[in-house]
């Protein structure tokens, strides 16, 4: 079977950001960026799915600015067979995401489409879900267990009281939660490979897909400050502290 | 204008995340209808009927509407969106699972864990595990939103008198199945509803030591949690995870014990009202957010705390 596995490129996960004093967004100028954690687990589920002789072809896709072939070289080196960039300088949303990646899995008839379940920038955890839907394909977000039978996928997901397992037909959508499994580094002469991998580039008007959107940001503020707090000297001063002086016990 | 609140149950009992909902579709503004679709779910329609605030309880009992599978719910809710202006759902993992594949059945984007209403059209979220709170409008004609429980303070479970109505003529997609579930079975309260949670980090060492939680957290009444580190090294389960992949929690009281503080932890406790910190280690940033923090082993303190309560 082919695999479709998805990439995004985001600030990377230890960078605290700052917020723009305009209010007009967060600083991204001269920031680390990197491939989303999630993705990694992605690229990781769909290359292991290949080690076991599942899948026959790993295609990785990222959809973005033209600086995203980092990251889309990263997914190379790690074990995926090509690559494509949809390449867009705009803040897109979620949902003109998923149309992208939708004449995407037109075009490649994938069986199965691995993503993360969100990304830690826009933290949205919503793309995969609207892929499926646009698709009509069913959905296992939130993997921790990827089972393939032949028509069916078993999934065991991550839910709020333990876990749940559903059984979906294919082609089908899954997304990874942090237990998936443990991605793999990529070794210097997988990178050295990565760079003949075939990488192609196409745009949202090549795809006939038009990315408007029904949401607008209006602005970006830093949190609410949490004002300083007390080191205390004593588990008995501790205590005393939280009964009579925030009476929270 | 009327709202339609998806609410969260397990088909005997309504969650707690529905009542938050709610609260957040009040300051919307508008009539308040809560759909409950599942199976055998009449008691929790009953319950609805009765939260403060809402007008009318949509019931869509069907067996495909049993796990709550988005194959099934989604075409069942856009269908009834049609009618509305607002579909809320809480961002529990099923709100999260399934509003999107309605949103895009829709045509349109969704708002995800909103924090706050501004005004019917415009919601502050938070985006980067927290670090910034971004204020967004939506031009949609039905807009999709998830709301984080925790931004909301709960309207009554009791006092309401809706009348209840059955809906929905969809049947199963033949899509997904459910196979099976293993739920964590605990005494304690649930992390997200408890007034006070008390987490572990890796500093617990293993999962014999959470003991040393459970014993406090029992004389306090309090839920336990855990940080990633302690979950991915198995001392338990990933249903207690705090942060930005795990729960978001904001009791009036966290305790956080042998945890560092990583960005990806405070993005899921950092709008409690008071936090306290145990850790050896006086530079771990848990510091800069404590209200109360307390440079000490936690073998020693801990168990000194629970004497002391």
């Amino acid at each position: 079977m082919k695999i479709l596995v998805t990439v995004k490129r985001v600030v990377d996960y230890n960078v605290k950001v700052r917020v723009k004093a305009d209010g007009s967004g967060v600083d991204l100028a001269n920031v680390k960026m990197a491939m989303n954690p999630f993705c990694e687990i992605a690229v990781e589920e769909a290359v292991r799915l290949k080690e076991r002789g599942i899948a026959s072809e790993v295609v990785v896709v990222s959809v973005g600015p033209n600086a995203a072939q980092e990251q889309l070289r990263t997914a190379l080196a790690l074990g995926a067979d090509r690559a494509v960039l949809v390449e867009s300088t705009a803040e897109l949303g979620s949902l003109a995401i998923a149309k992208l990646l939708k004449a995407v899995v037109d075009r490649e008839q994938p069986q199965l489409v691995i993503l993360g379940k969100q990304a830690i920038d826009s933290d949205n955890n919503q793309t995969g879900q609207m892929l499926a839907a646009l698709s009509g394909f069913a959905q296992g977000t939130f993997a921790s267990r990827v089972e393939i039978a032949g028509e069916q996928a078993r999934v065991t997901r991550e839910i709020d009281g333990g876990l749940q397992t559903v059984s979906l037909n294919l082609p089908a959508i899954v997304t990874t939660d942090l237990r998936l499994n443990e991605p793999r580094y990529a070794s210097l002469p997988n990178i050295m490979k990565a760079k003949k991998k075939p990488l192609d580039v196409l745009t949202p008007e090549a795809l006939g897909v038009s990315t408007a959107s029904t949401v607008k940001v209006l602005k970006v503020e830093a949190p609410a400050a949490r004002k300083a707090g007390i080191k205390v000297g004593s588990v008995a001063e501790l205590v005393d502290k939280l009964k009579n002086e925030a009476k929270v016990i | 204008m009327a709202i339609l609140v998806i609410a969260e149950h397990n088909n005997s009992a309504l969650a707690a995340a529905t009542l938050n909902t709610v609260a957040a579709a009040l300051q919307i503004g508008g009539d308040v209808h809560v759909l409950v679709a599942g199976a055998g779910c009449g008691a929790v329609a009953e319950a609805a009927a009765k939260v403060a605030g809402v007008a009318k309880v949509l019931v869509a009992d069907n067996t495909a509407f049993a796990h709550q599978l988005p194959e099934n719910l989604a075409p069942l809710i856009v269908e009834l969106a049609r009618g509305y202006s607002h579909v809320l759902a809480p961002a529990t993992t099923n709100g999260k699972n399934y509003l999107p594949r309605v949103a895009a059945l829709i045509d349109v984007e969704q708002i995800s864990e909103i924090i706050k209403v501004v005004s019917a059209d415009t919601f502050q979220r938070p985006i980067y595990a927290g670090n910034a709170i971004a204020t967004v409008q939506s031009s949609a004609a039905v807009k999709v939103i998830t709301v984080r429980a925790t931004g909301f303070d709960p309207v009554a479970g009791e006092g309401g008198s809706a009348a209840i109505e059955s809906v929905g003529t969809v049947s199963d997609a033949g899509l997904s199945a459910f196979v099976g579930e293993e739920i964590a079975k605990s005494e304690r309260p649930e992390l997200t509803g408890a007034k006070i949670v008390v987490s572990g980090g890796r500093g617990m060492q293993n999962g014999d030591n959470f003991q040393l939680l459970y014993g406090v957290a029992d004389k306090l009444g309090a839920a336990v949690g855990a940080s990633r580190a302690a979950v991915d090294a198995g001392f338990v389960p990933n249903d207690m995870q705090v942060g930005q992949t795990g729960k978001i929690v904001a009791p009036q009281l966290y305790v956080a014990v042998g945890i560092s503080g990583a960005i990806q932890h405070l993005a899921g406790m950092k709008d409690s009202k008071v936090i306290v910190a145990i850790n050896k280690d006086e530079e771990a940033p848990i510091f800069q957010v404590a209200d109360y923090g307390l440079v000490a082993d936690l073998f020693e303190a801990v168990p000194e705390l629970e004497r002391a309560l």
